[in-house]
């Protein structure tokens, strides 16, 4: 709890985590220098009867010092970063074998459209659920992602998965599951007085379960 | 450069010359003092409003089910039983920010200290152009009214986000909110209008009336933040006026700039909003930042460490806020590769304000510290600001904020940077120059209890929303326990609400003081601080004109405990023989 | 722009708006009588609505992420789109829409109710007047939202997050039909038939539907379904006469 992220289950949430405790080691250190330095200073440098402040401009030198560090900090942590964004949200970030997905968002539900036993999204075994998504573990998944009105974020924070969904676009997100079990998705961007109440869930099936219930959706939608 | 007589104005209204009516005076006055002191009694009524906003969002947050105190007399569209809707609550988190940003911070930064301080530190008789400067004010009060007005129509307020993203905010289906949506923008559009004023009247009123001897760099960083300030604010406010015009016509004349259906893009509202709005919360912090460093440096009675690299770190930062805006939009299905380039820029902001950070500390570094209650408040802006610095790391590493957009902790960032620094700067700058708008000083006392309860409560209150935020607590949620994962954090909502409850109660330990000490507060003279500044020169408060004779500068603005004179402070004015033009203190130019 | 500047200005002289949000009501009964008015005469329209054929097979809900919803059908729950039953179908409104004396024609007091139970409205169709309350009902102890999408009156979307909760609108022009719909649960739907006379009715189960206190004359009849179109019928009816009306629907 606290500082530390909720436990994970995707493969490129660990590249994400690992750059989020940086960050807080990195920061924590600053943290501490200032606020310590400013609490010294204060009771250190309290006026005293007769004395005088030290009267002086600045120092060039520790000028460029407080200038570099950080500097030299902040690009070291941009290139860090625009590896793994390039991994997750880049234009060829979505792997070849992802198995594809369609979203259709909506206020306040979520549509999800899985491929179906033959795999491919688009054919006529595909199966609609609504606010609920299942994939199989250990497979890439990538979903497209349309909304039918206002804007809508789909949030899965146990993958570390974010990506508004946007009228008029397609946006598209992709990830891989490493642990089977039911996780939440969340709506994480303000549309309309039920977005606090837009969630859903995600299945992550083991291999064997994930075509058990693909063909119980077959055999369920034959009945219909 | 500076004129060296008395401006007088073309209806020749000055001082001594005639008696001028009590609404002449103080209601539609010209005289940059008193138009300051508006902005400063409208602003501090709209910090209330926007607090108790706040109040009713932590309550539903902090005890879902009960019912608000006096929760009962809102009407059944907003709180049936005092409990208020989802609806009702989207407005109050859109009206809280939107309070918060237009009416309260920025008039109280913007409005207020540009207003008072510029001709006074400058060692002008007032604004170049008096008039318009009116006008700024007049203009931002229906602007003010038109906002509340909102409440009270058919459909409710503005619901859609401080941010008013498109669709939702462009098609009232939608949200079920029409009229609320279009008061917004026209009461926006009014108030950028009195900003735009304001801007010119600061930037003309700084390049040219400068009094003889005051160059560019003697000017105190209050007054250069304020002008770089007003740039940013000529700059970006009409790209919000703009949006708005462009939104409010897809709400009404049926345009579709921003409506997919109609073959817009909702992404182009959020590149203009965001245009103008980083730039925005720069003009909302920068002034913070002057008026700081005027109050460290008095507090520690020592000059600004590192004066020029202060002000080239305040241009950096106006500039650098111009080519950071993408970074509100990494998650939003603009081209990833944006998320490079704004990446990199927003990250590179942060060595500036890392330089101001330290050029603080090297002012207290061997200084004589007098924690006057400003400087407590100063010092507060650092330690506190620092902290929502620190955590913009995070958001500003594209991966990261996949992870947090969206949740408490851009909520946290927002509040320790706009309340751990802004609205704590507004305190030490009230509090220091209180005593040169009144004529008398705000209690010590009660200055110190106000800031210990407020750094206490506003502490407790923010600093467990990084956590949540953590977490993965999104933002705007109305009722987070409807997600399991979100439930633990309950009893973390519970005590932010009573953070923000005690936090918001002792506001008016400070607004109680400030009405008392008008008419009862210890009188004061010229200079209470031992400050520097031409504003410290002339009686408290000053005539109209301010200076009865142009002023000449000789010094520095941070002339503390200089080597020159027995005294450990040095005004700007005062003339030593000898001394002008020393090593230290360029020739006027 | 007109209207918005008058809203401006009546938004500074800080009017008290929101038409007929007052909760609460006489609380009508089902909607397939009329409302109480006083009658301009003894006739009266009765009728049967059938439906010929096989009645479309209706969709089934998927409710199992609203288990509170889902609890309440035990054999799980199905959209009643085309309502029919030993051949009669339910949810057809019936109203005159010529031959009526000239109006207005008041308002009744009581209102109307919609109620939300089980995630479906119920009723599913039903009329009111024009300036008649229309109170809406939450019976679920969920969020309900109420999103009603005309194209002659002003719409609304409102919330009711807890059981208990009721609304009160009112639609000032007629309007035929009026769509309620439920964002949370996109297979919500309502209509609201907005009249300006009370001589309306929506058909029951059992397909009968009675428009009584008219005077004699010469009708034009129109009956709605939501998915099957519109049938027009003139019927005559003399003093204190019943006249009879029938309908026959098919899938299109």
């Amino acid at each position: 709890m606290g500082w530390l992220l909720p436990p994970s289950a995707s493969t490129y949430a660990g590249d994400i985590d690992f750059l989020y405790y940086l960050i807080l080691v990195i920061t924590g250190i600053a943290f501490v220098i200032v606020e310590v330095g400013i609490l010294w200073f204060v009771v250190r440098y309290r006026a005293r009867p007769g004395g005088r402040a030290e009267y002086t401009h600045g120092n060039m030198r520790a000028e460029v010092i407080w200038t570099a560090i950080p500097a030299v900090t902040v690009v070291a942590l941009g290139i860090m970063s625009a590896g793994v964004w390039n991994d997750v949200k880049g234009r060829h970030s979505v792997p070849d074998d992802a198995l594809a997905y369609g979203l259709h968002a909506q206020q306040f539900e979520w549509h999800f459209t899985h491929p179906g036993a033959d795999g491919q999204l688009d054919t006529s075994d595909d199966i609609t659920v609504r606010n609920q998504l299942h994939v199989p573990v250990n497979r890439p998944v990538w979903i497209r992602m349309r909304s039918e009105d206002v804007i809508h974020s789909f949030f899965v924070p146990a993958f570390r998965v974010k990506q508004d969904v946007v009228p008029g676009m397609v946006t598209q997100v992709w990830f891989e599951a490493t642990e089977t079990g039911e996780f939440e998705i969340a709506c994480a961007e303000l549309c309309g007085l039920g977005h606090y109440r837009m969630g859903a869930t995600v299945t992550v099936h083991s291999a064997e379960d994930f075509n058990a219930w693909v063909a119980a959706q077959a055999l369920a939608a034959q009945a219909q | 450069m500076a004129t060296a007589a008395l401006a007088h104005d073309a209806a020749g209204h000055h001082g001594d010359a005639h008696e001028l009516s009590f609404i002449r005076k103080y209601i539609f006055s010209t005289d940059h003092k008193i138009i300051g002191i508006q902005f400063l009694l409208m602003s501090l009524i709209f910090l209330g409003i926007g607090g108790f906003a706040a109040m009713m969002i932590r309550w539903q947050l902090g005890f879902p089910g009960e019912a608000f105190p006096g929760g009962a007399l809102l009407p059944e569209t907003m709180a049936p039983g005092g409990i208020v809707l989802p609806e009702f609550y989207n407005s109050l988190v859109t009206m809280h920010g939107t309070l918060m940003v237009f009416f309260a911070v920025m008039p109280l930064l913007v409005g207020v200290f540009g207003n008072f301080l510029i001709p006074l530190k400058i060692g002008a008789p007032d604004m170049a152009f008096p008039r318009l400067n009116m006008w700024s004010f007049w203009i931002a009060v229906p602007a003010g009214i038109l906002m509340m007005a909102g409440f009270f129509v058919e459909g409710g307020h503005a619901a859609a986000g401080w941010t008013s993203y498109a669709p939702l905010s462009a098609i009232g289906e939608y949200s079920g909110v029409y009229t609320g949506q279009q008061i917004w923008l026209l009461s926006l559009a009014m108030l950028g209008l009195s900003s735009i004023l304001g801007a010119t009247n600061y930037i003309t009123t700084v390049v040219n009336l400068r009094a003889p001897g005051m160059g560019w760099f003697r000017l105190p960083l209050s007054i250069w933040a304020l002008f770089v300030t007003a740039i940013l604010v000529l700059l970006a406010i009409p790209i919000l006026s703009g949006a708005a015009i462009m939104l409010f016509f897809d709400q009404t004349i049926g345009t579709h700039f921003f409506d997919a259906t109609g073959g817009g893009q909702p992404l182009l509202w959020q590149h203009l909003f965001w245009y103008f709005g980083h730039p925005e919360v720069y003009i909302l912090i920068l002034p913070a930042m002057g008026v700081v460093s005027d109050i460290i440096a008095n507090g520690s009675r020592k000059p600004i460490f590192g004066y020029h690299s202060m002000v080239y770190a305040i241009i950096a930062i106006a500039f650098l806020g111009w080519i950071v805006w993408g970074h509100h939009m990494f998650q939003s299905g603009m081209n990833p590769s944006l998320g490079m380039t704004f990446m990199i820029s927003t990250l590179l902001i942060a060595v500036p304000s890392a330089i101001k950070t330290f050029n603080w500390m090297g002012t207290m570094w061997r200084g004589q510290l007098n924690f006057h209650v400003p400087m407590l408040h100063a010092i507060t802006f650092v330690s506190m600001f620092v902290i929502g610095g620190l955590s913009g790391v995070f958001m500003a590493s594209t991966p990261v904020d996949i992870y947090i957009h969206d949740t408490y902790f851009i909520v946290a960032h927002i509040h320790y940077v706009l309340f751990g620094g802004s609205l704590f700067a507004i305190y030490a700058a009230v509090t220091f120059w209180y005593p040169k708008m009144f004529g008398r000083l705000m209690d010590p006392f009660w200055g110190k209890v106000h800031w210990i309860l407020t750094l206490i409560a506003f502490n407790v209150t923010f600093f467990p929303m990084h956590t949540i935020g953590a977490q993965g607590h999104m933002r705007r949620i109305y009722d987070p326990n409807q997600y399991e994962f979100l439930q633990p954090l309950q009893g973390t909502n519970t005590l932010i609400t009573i953070g923000a409850l005690v936090l918001f109660g002792s506001q008016f330990i400070f607004i109680l003081n400030f009405v008392i000490s008008w008419f009862t507060g210890a009188k004061a003279s010229a200079n209470p601080w031992d400050d520097n500044g031409l504003e410290w020169t002339v009686p408290s408060p000053p005539p109209h004109g301010n200076f009865a004779t142009v002023p000449n500068v000789y010094h520095a603005p941070y002339e503390f405990s200089s080597p020159l004179v027995e005294e450990d402070f040095l005004p700007q004015n005062r003339k030593l023989d000898g001394t002008v033009g020393s090593a230290d203190t360029p020739a006027a130019g | 722009m007109r209207r918005t500047l008058a809203v401006v200005i009546v938004g500074l002289l800080a009017a008290c708006g929101g038409g007929g949000e007052t909760s609460g009501g006489d609380g009508g009964s089902a909607a397939t009588s009329m409302p109480a008015a006083a009658p301009l005469g003894t006739a009266s329209i009765s009728g049967v609505i059938s439906f010929d054929g096989t009645a479309p097979a209706n969709p089934v809900i998927d409710m199992s992420e609203e288990s509170a919803c889902a609890a309440k059908y035990a054999d799980g729950a199905v959209n009643p789109i085309v309502q029919v039953a030993d051949g009669k179908l339910a949810n057809a409104f019936v109203r005159i829409t010529a031959g009526l004396p000239a109006g207005p024609y008041p308002a009744p007091t009581g209102a109307a109710v919609v109620d939300q139970d089980g995630c479906l409205y119920h009723p599913r169709v039903l009329g009111v007047m024009t300036g008649q309350d229309l109170e809406i009902r939450n019976s679920d102890p969920l969020l309900h939202n109420i999103k009603a999408v005309p194209t002659a009156n002003r719409g609304f979307n409102i919330s009711q997050p807890q059981a208990g909760m009721t609304t009160t609108r009112s639609f000032r022009v007629p309007e035929v039909m009026v769509p309620l719909e439920c964002s949370v649960h996109g297979w919500m739907n309502a209509y609201v038939g907005v009249v300006e006379h009370p001589y309306f009715a929506t058909s029951g189960s059992d397909g009968s539907f009675t428009i009584a206190g008219l005077p004699a004359g010469s009708y034009t009849l129109e009956a709605w379904h939501e998915t099957l179109g519109t049938q027009t019928l003139q019927v005559e009816v003399a003093d204190g006469g019943k006249a009879a009306a029938d309908f026959t629907f098919r899938s299109n």
